[in-house]
């Protein structure tokens, strides 16, 4: 789960970890209103769980609570689009207003999960403020790695490494492991799958901040956090994910036209590329899972079809827990129920697959099946044409 | 001959009176696995269909002298079923249990360091070797026994790797998951380095899926160390590209993670690789030389 940035730092502060004061604006009142408590000149920040924000025109230094009202204004209740968003961006519903501080530095501070040796990894790199896969392509030998032993905890000597790596003075070295320390703490102790502050800054006044921070949550652990579960913003899914989500179902929209009905996300992801093979395009990612029942397989249906770009659909479902006369009944019943608007092609194997098919036909709805995959990539793809009139 | 699992495997199941635990371990039974004891704590000295229960799985070791756990706990509890099954000197636990915590696993495989435990999984349908054990949630019937060893992050794709190959003649020797989340007890490397070594095996199949760079390495291990013929499908390959969160490791090892890279390193390593899904079966016929 992805939160804002000033949740972010709300948790970051709780650690310990020093960050700019500042405060939440839901409208340019409450903006001004923050930017007079703090003071000066300050930044106003638009909050949306993407990057690209500055260069999107969502971040602003601004020199009064009027100029920070104005700013707000021009955001709050409109997309803000930037390189992460896709083309529709993102309403701004809240802006994080900030004192302003005096940058000597920016460096790059990361914690993740390193798949290969199993272990919690911190990434520092001196070339803060720009992305880190771009340092990562050009200049590797600018990052840095720590494994943190998941018994030991982040250790003092890997800051002091650290720290000396990134070139800090040695004035400096201890307040940037206490900093360090921190940050691995909070990522601990919330369960987070990725904690990233870019930029660290070092101020002229030889203060490290956290000047921006993401952090993301492991969905696996969110049952003992309920503190946490309360950062999630519903304004920042997809309408028809966060329906999915409800039934336990994972869907990812596209912007095909067929609609792409699976279970299990290996499979789900090959049939999506077998319909790019047979000249589509996919609509959507969506894996029913294996404990799909009738009732999870009609809510998957509704919204495959509450899509207006969807042209076909492509069951594709090797039975396994998930058998295929439950499938097959699930279908039919949604079928009935919601009324099948557009074509609807069937690959069934697996799991009482004969029975799945026995329903099927009978039902007596417009159903076509394929023997395999590639047909029934093929079959709907050709549906999908025929519907949308030959265009595509 | 097979890898990690045979008609000699004495199994005991973790959350044997769970629904799920109790549905899986009556099909593995009836596809004719040696299930010998279940544990569920609290629930000693009673029996599942004629199998003991024991609390702990330290009893249920002495008790039925069973070699390999198979756990349905739920997720909160999975990690630690998994240290138990080790600290009883479990020689093998293969974990089916999706929606683990990370950071559960990350403790979990530093507990496992320097113990005699293999872990496949979490988050995996399990092992099968045809025609003798099934350790997991696939379906038996559509495997046939014979020599392909198919290794896979994913759980119905290999079902259909799987199908293709018995479509076509083409047995298996044996099949492992090895599960889809970042933190697994058993990659891709160790799974090739069993076929390679195991006599029963003529050909792998590997089926990938995008993020993480373990394709790449498994990559480089088929160059560098394996002399029988490899097909690979890697999954993905129309994906949008994710949201980069939640790839930042992926993307900080230098631009990896994507299906085309990872069927680069496969092609550069002189593997088949199948474009489309469909073709698993044809190409590890190919590979094969047939």
């Amino acid at each position: 789960m992805n939160i804002h940035e000033f949740q972010a730092k709300e948790i970051l502060r709780k650690y310990g970890v020093p960050v700019l004061a500042g405060g939440v604006g839901h409208s340019p009142e409450e903006t001004a209103e923050v930017a007079r408590r703090l003071g000066g000149t300050v930044v106003v920040k638009a909050q949306i769980h993407a990057g690209g924000r500055g260069k999107a025109g969502g971040v602003k230094v601004v020199p009064s609570p009027e100029a920070a009202a104005d700013f707000a204004r021009g955001l709050l209740g409109k997309p803000l689009v930037t390189h992460q968003t896709g083309p529709d961006g993102r309403i701004v519903r809240q802006v994080l207003v900030e004192s302003g501080c005096d940058i000597a530095r920016e460096l790059y501070f990361g914690v993740v999960v390193d798949r290969a040796s199993g272990l919690v990894s911190v990434i520092a790199s001196p070339e803060g403020g720009v992305e880190i896969e771009e340092v990562a392509a050009k200049t590797p030998d600018k990052i840095f790695h720590e494994l943190i032993d998941p018994l030991i905890g982040f250790a003092p000597f890997q800051g002091r490494r650290l720290a000396f790596r990134l070139g800090l003075p040695k004035e400096l070295v201890n307040k940037a492991v206490t900093f360090f320390t921190a940050v691995t703490r909070a990522f601990h102790e919330c369960d987070a799958s990725m904690v990233e502050i870019n930029p660290l800054v070092v101020t002229k006044g030889g203060e490290l901040i956290a000047l921006d921070a993401k952090v993301s949550l492991d969905d696996n652990a969110l049952f003992r956090h309920a503190d946490l579960r309360a950062y999630r913003d519903e304004h920042e899914e997809d309408p028809r994910e966060r329906e999915a989500a409800k039934y336990d179902l994972s869907y990812i929209a596209l912007t095909g036209n067929i609609g792409c009905m699976v279970n299990g996300a290996g499979l789900a992801m090959a049939t999506m590329d077998i319909v790019k093979h047979a000249g589509g395009e996919p609509a959507n990612f969506l894996d029913v899972g294996g404990g799909a029942d009738k009732d999870k397989v009609r809510e998957a249906f509704r919204i495959l079809l509450s899509d207006t770009s969807v042209k076909a659909i492509f069951i594709n479902v090797f039975g396994g827990i998930l058998r295929c006369d439950v499938f097959a009944e699930g279908v039919v019943a949604a079928a009935r129920e919601i009324g099948l608007s557009v074509p609807l092609v069937v690959r069934m194997e697996g799991t009482n697959v004969e029975r799945g098919k026995e329903i099927l036909a009978a039902s007596g709805l417009a159903v076509e099946s394929a023997a395999d995959m590639a047909e029934g990539a093929r079959l709907a793809v050709a549906a999908a044409e025929r519907a949308a009139g030959g265009v595509k | 001959m097979s890898i990690l699992v045979d008609r000699n495997t004495r199994v005991i199941v973790q959350g044997i009176t769970g629904a799920t635990g109790q549905f899986h371990a009556r099909m593995c039974r009836e596809y004719g696995t040696q299930i010998v004891g279940g544990v569920t704590p609290g629930k000693g000295g009673t029996d599942f269909e004629g199998v003991p229960v024991f609390d702990t799985v330290e009893q249920a070791v002495k008790a039925t002298g069973a070699d390999t756990t198979l756990i349905f706990v739920p997720p909160p509890f999975a990690a630690d079923a998994v240290m138990e099954a080790a600290d009883a000197g479990m020689p093998l636990a293969i974990c089916i249990t999706e929606g683990v915590p990370t950071l559960d696993m990350v403790r979990c495989m530093q507990f496992l360091r320097g113990k005699k435990t293999r872990l496949v999984g979490p988050n995996c349908p399990g092992v099968i070797t045809p025609g003798q054990a099934k350790l997991g949630i696939m379906p038996g019937y559509i495997h046939k026994p014979g020599t392909i060893g198919v290794v896979s992050r994913s759980g119905t794709l290999t079902y259909e790797a799987v199908h293709q190959l018995t479509q076509m003649g083409i047995g298996q020797s044996t099949c492992v998951g090895i599960g889809g989340d970042p933190i697994i007890g058993t990659g891709f490397i160790d799974v090739l380095r069993l076929f390679q070594d195991d006599p029963g095996t003529e050909g792998v199949i590997l089926i990938g899926e995008i993020g993480g760079t373990a394709e790449e390495e498994a990559a480089a291990f088929v160059k560098a160390h394996m002399t029988k013929p490899v097909a690979v499908f890697i999954a993905g390959q129309t994906a949008p590209k994710g949201k980069r969160m939640g790839h930042a490791g992926a993307i900080i090892a230098g631009g990896a993670g994507t299906a085309a890279d990872k069927m680069r390193a496969f092609e550069a390593a002189g593997v088949r690789v199948a474009k489309s899904p469909a073709d698993l079966g044809k190409t590890m016929a190919a590979a094969l030389g047939r």
